[in-house]
């Protein structure tokens, strides 16, 4: 089979219904064993402002939105207005031409104009119009109208027979009035075997946490963070998670360190600005060497910013979270299903290493929607509490919590448990827990405790898998990327590739610890380095050159709340080759 | 620091006192508050290993490293909070929040107000001193008008809290007022606010002796009357917001306002229903319950 690569993109105002189209097709690929991968751009609004969600389909592995748009799918004439230019040749543009009217076309392309109160005898009903042209939509795309049936039938199943009939007549006519007057694409769309699932990002973090045993998930509502604070509740009494809407994300996540210390797996989530207050508890849950997860879904910064627009920009908060020095885990996940892999495995090592794990990603991924094989989810992750002691042992050895210890991990004892009676303590404490900070600050005790909270990190970089470059080998340019880019520039090196200029993506997903080893080894060979993130003071090449003293030849650098599109890098890698900058920013065509 | 004792027969105030000696000032109102919480954890008849003593920062939150509980000495403020998911997390042990004013109605407002209205079982004791201690003697939000401190050497403009009236009007389901100066009489409202189910709040003035020169031993020994002695009705919610009013010649003192009629937290949340203490069950999900969650994505 030819790789099928084609993009639907519906846009309209809040309010106007787009999620269900958009969920009705994403639905009809994914059972179609097609893969997709999808991006809604959209604004901090619950009615009008304008949303544009584009669904890219192909019969390979989607990671990123991609370039263009085959079938544009208008509710509204602003869509018309902003996006009939976006469509590529060859495309299409469905509309209500009742109330929109339609731009100028460009060759080759089909417009569609659907008359919506014809079709559907006069129906008010604003959302008809969606159900007209969804049905103009599967006829373009190859599909039977009995499929349309199908659906709208169980849609409106609970609203009566009636209303299913008036449904489902509307769509027949304008099925039928689309196949009389438009041309169907001339690829259908391709049917496989199997098929997939469809995941969004926060639905892969909260399942990431389900599957590492989290048991206590606490949250503050926060743009682009809350689906997973949804897929929690919705699941916690099947699951038997406890999952609490808290007063603000300070007491969100000392709850966390509460439950998480009386022996749960505890996780939270939120944006920047939650984070923000999250962060001198992140610096307890080191000192009291409590296991904790916090989850970090950028949104485009600083202060409330823009909180459906994503950026990278919060690596250097993540890597300053708390005074002091302590050691926690920072990993960087890089798509959807590595959301749902990444959190066990890293409960697994905040559990044996006794400190804060931090997960930083951001909207493109937390809200993104992709196909994922079922088999691909392991829902029986290993679990590994660590030196956990949940048991009365008769040793005849006093309990010292913060015992001093080779490797610098101390078994922990919950509460409950007999003869391990302790005190955990945010101020500076001896073996025992007992504080040294009073009355007398013991300098060796105190050095002797930094050390051996520091110690227990050294292990910690030889359990996680160091970044491996990806593409050809002797590649022209190596991509230099970190967390959810990888996608994006996967494809963007593979474009490069065919037109000639070999690229090749060093993709870095575990941040502290860094695999400085592995890394400086594999960038040692790489003839131009670029290295490409959504940020505008180049945050990890900061991060990267001050752990590695590596410094990139080139950066490509965007900042205006959209996400990478592949051609962005590719355009970006040209000009550098052509030794024209070595800073490219990418324009934003689609301005939403 | 708390240490393990072997424990033969019912535990005694003894067995609660932990092996640090308390570094507060001699004389401080930390001390009777101490006392009286071994006293009351005795009378409970639980083990030592069965309580969690929570606090914040402060004089006052030092407490749990000096009885002998587990103990978490966490952030300025932050008690409440991590106390909540400590008792969620195991809802058989008996958690105790402790600190200052500063820390429960100054930097913890938030928390105190929200963890009233969840009614989590949880006994919270405020070292009420009037007075920031730790930091040598600022003002706090229980100062009075005219107060001087360190920070308002011209004498505070801002009216104080009234942390009774708020706790019975925010949902706390037990609410009351006790003195260092008396022990018995703290040790009985204690045990009372553990066997209690439901959000105890036990506002105690404590005196700071070093940096609050208004609110002295003397002054409350002079001012404090006990409510039981009134015939005061706990159940009466009227009457009991009219007492936390009373400030003056005479302070009330003893237990405000009790209302049993409201279920706890966890005995609300569906999810501990059954199976024990969530911090003891089974961790992870099912291949059924996995394969349900992929079949809703299909
Ligand atoms: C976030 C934060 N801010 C400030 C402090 C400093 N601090 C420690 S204790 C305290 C006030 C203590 O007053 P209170 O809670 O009334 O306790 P007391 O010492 O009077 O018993 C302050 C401001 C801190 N530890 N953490
Ligand atoms: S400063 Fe005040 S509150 Fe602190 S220990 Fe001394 S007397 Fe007690
Ligand atoms: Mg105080």
């Amino acid at each position: 089979m030819a790789k099928f690569d084609f993009a639907i993109a519906i846009g309209g105002a809040a309010g106007q219904g787009i999620a269900t189209p958009g969920n009705i097709l994403a639905r009809i690929c994914a059972r179609r064993g097609l893969q997709f991968f999808s991006y809604n751009s959209y604004q901090s609004i619950i009615r009008g402002g304008h949303i544009f969600l584009t669904t890219r389909i192909s019969t390979e592995p989607v990671t990123s939105h991609g370039d263009k748009i085959d079938l544009l799918f208008c509710l509204n004439q602003d869509t018309m207005d902003r996006h009939l230019q976006h469509v590529a040749p060859g495309g299409t543009a469905i509309f209500n031409s009742d109330t929109i009217k339609p731009g100028d076309a460009s060759d080759g392309l089909q417009l569609c104009p659907m008359p919506v109160k014809e079709l559907s005898n006069n129906n008010r009903n604003k959302l008809v119009q969606n159900t007209v042209a969804l049905a103009g939509v599967l006829h373009l795309l190859g599909l039977e109208f009995k499929l349309l049936e199908e659906i709208l039938t169980l849609q409106f199943k609970r609203k009566g027979q009636a209303v299913v009939d008036e449904n489902v007549d509307v769509a027949r006519a304008a099925y039928e009035y689309s196949v009389e007057n438009f041309v169907p694409f001339s690829t259908p769309l391709p049917q496989k075997d199997k098929p997939l699932a469809q995941v969004g990002g926060n639905e892969a973090l909260a399942m990431g946490g389900a599957a590492a045993g989290v048991n206590f998930y606490c949250a503050y509502p926060m743009s682009p963070s809350t689906g997973v604070l949804h897929w929690m509740a919705e699941n916690a009494n099947d699951m038997g998670i406890m999952v609490r809407q808290v007063e603000d994300e300070i007491g969100v996540i000392n709850m966390v360190i509460g439950a998480a210390h009386a022996g749960c797996r505890a996780m939270c989530a939120t944006s920047g600005g939650g984070f923000a207050l999250m962060t001198e508890a992140v610096g307890s849950a080191g000192m009291m060497e409590i296991p904790m997860v916090a989850i970090n879904v950028q949104r485009a910064g600083p202060s409330t910013g823009v909180p459906t627009k994503t950026e990278q920009g919060d690596l250097w908060q993540m890597l300053g979270a708390s005074q002091g020095d302590f050691p926690k885990i920072i990993v960087a996940v890089t798509s959807i299903l590595d959301c749902f892999n990444t959190i066990p495995e890293l409960f697994n090592l905040v559990d044996k290493f006794q400190c804060p794990g931090l997960v930083i990603t951001d909207l493109s991924v937390s809200e993104g929607y992709a196909t994922v094989d079922p088999d691909d989810i392991n829902w029986e992750q290993p679990i590994d509490r660590g030196e956990l002691i949940t048991e009365a042992n008769d040793t005849g050895e006093k309990y010292l919590r913060y015992k001093f210890t080779e490797s610098g991990i101390s078994p922990r004892a919950i509460p409950g448990t007999p003869e391990h009676l302790h005190v955990v303590a945010t101020d500076e404490h001896d073996e025992d827990g007992g504080l040294i900070s009073d009355e007398f600050t013991n300098p060796h005790i105190r050095r002797a405790m930094v050390e051996k909270r520091q110690r227990k990190m050294e292990a910690v970089v030889s359990l996680i898998d160091p970044p491996e470059l990806e593409g050809p080998e002797n590649a022209e340019v190596t991509l230099i990327g970190w967390g959810t880019t990888k996608g994006v520039i996967e494809e963007a090196a593979s474009l490069l590739t065919q037109e000639g200029i070999p690229t090749n993506q060093l993709a870095i997903k575990w941040i502290v610890p860094l695999h400085v080893e592995e890394i400086t080894q594999a960038l040692s060979k790489a003839k131009r380095t670029i290295i490409v993130e959504n940020n505008f003071t180049g945050q990890f090449a900061r991060y990267l050159r001050g752990e590695t003293g590596f410094d990139a030849d080139g950066h490509i650098r965007k900042y205006d709340g959209e996400p990478f599109m592949p051609h962005h890098i590719v355009d970006g890698v040209k000009e550098q080759v052509a030794g024209k900058t070595d800073l490219y920013v990418p324009y934003q065509e689609i301005v939403v | 620091m708390a240490s393990d004792k072997p424990i033969k027969a019912a535990p005694t105030a003894k067995d609660f006192k932990g092996d640090v000696a308390p570094d507060w000032c001699p004389g401080c109102g930390d001390f009777g508050v101490l006392r009286a919480l071994e006293l009351a954890c005795a009378k409970l008849g639980r083990e030592p290993h069965e309580f969690v003593t929570v606090s914040g920062i402060g004089c006052s939150s030092n407490l749990p490293g000096y009885i002998n509980t587990y103990g978490m000495h966490t952030l300025h403020g932050r008690a409440l909070a991590v106390a909540t998911g400590v008792k969620l997390a195991n809802h058989d042990l008996t958690v105790i929040a402790t600190g200052g004013d500063g820390d429960g109605y100054g930097i913890g407002g938030n928390h105190f107000v929200h963890t009233m209205r969840r009614n989590v079982d949880l006994l919270y004791i405020v070292m009420n001193n009037q007075i920031y201690g730790l930091t040598t003697g600022q003002v706090s939000p229980t100062s009075r008008i005219g107060m001087k401190t360190k920070s308002t050497p011209f004498g505070s403009v801002e009216g104080p809290v009234n942390p009774l009236a708020m706790a019975i009007v925010t949902g706390a389901s037990y609410v009351a007022r006790g003195f260092s100066g008396d022990t018995k009489h703290l040790a009985e409202l204690m045990y009372r606010g553990m066997e209690h189910k439901g959000f105890a709040l036990i506002d105690v003035f404590s005196p700071c002796i070093t940096y609050n020169k208004d609110n002295t031993f003397a002054f409350f020994k002079q001012t404090v009357t006990k409510l039981e002695e009134t015939g005061h009705d706990p159940t009466d919610w009227k009457a009991a917001i009219e007492h936390s009013m009373a400030w003056g010649d005479e302070i009330p003192t003893g237990l405000f306002y009790h209302d049993t009629s409201r279920p706890t937290l966890d005995e609300a949340e569906p999810v501990l229903g059954e199976g024990g203490p969530l911090a003891h069950r089974n961790l992870g999900v099912t291949k059924e319950q996995g394969a349900a969650i992929i079949r809703k994505m299909m």
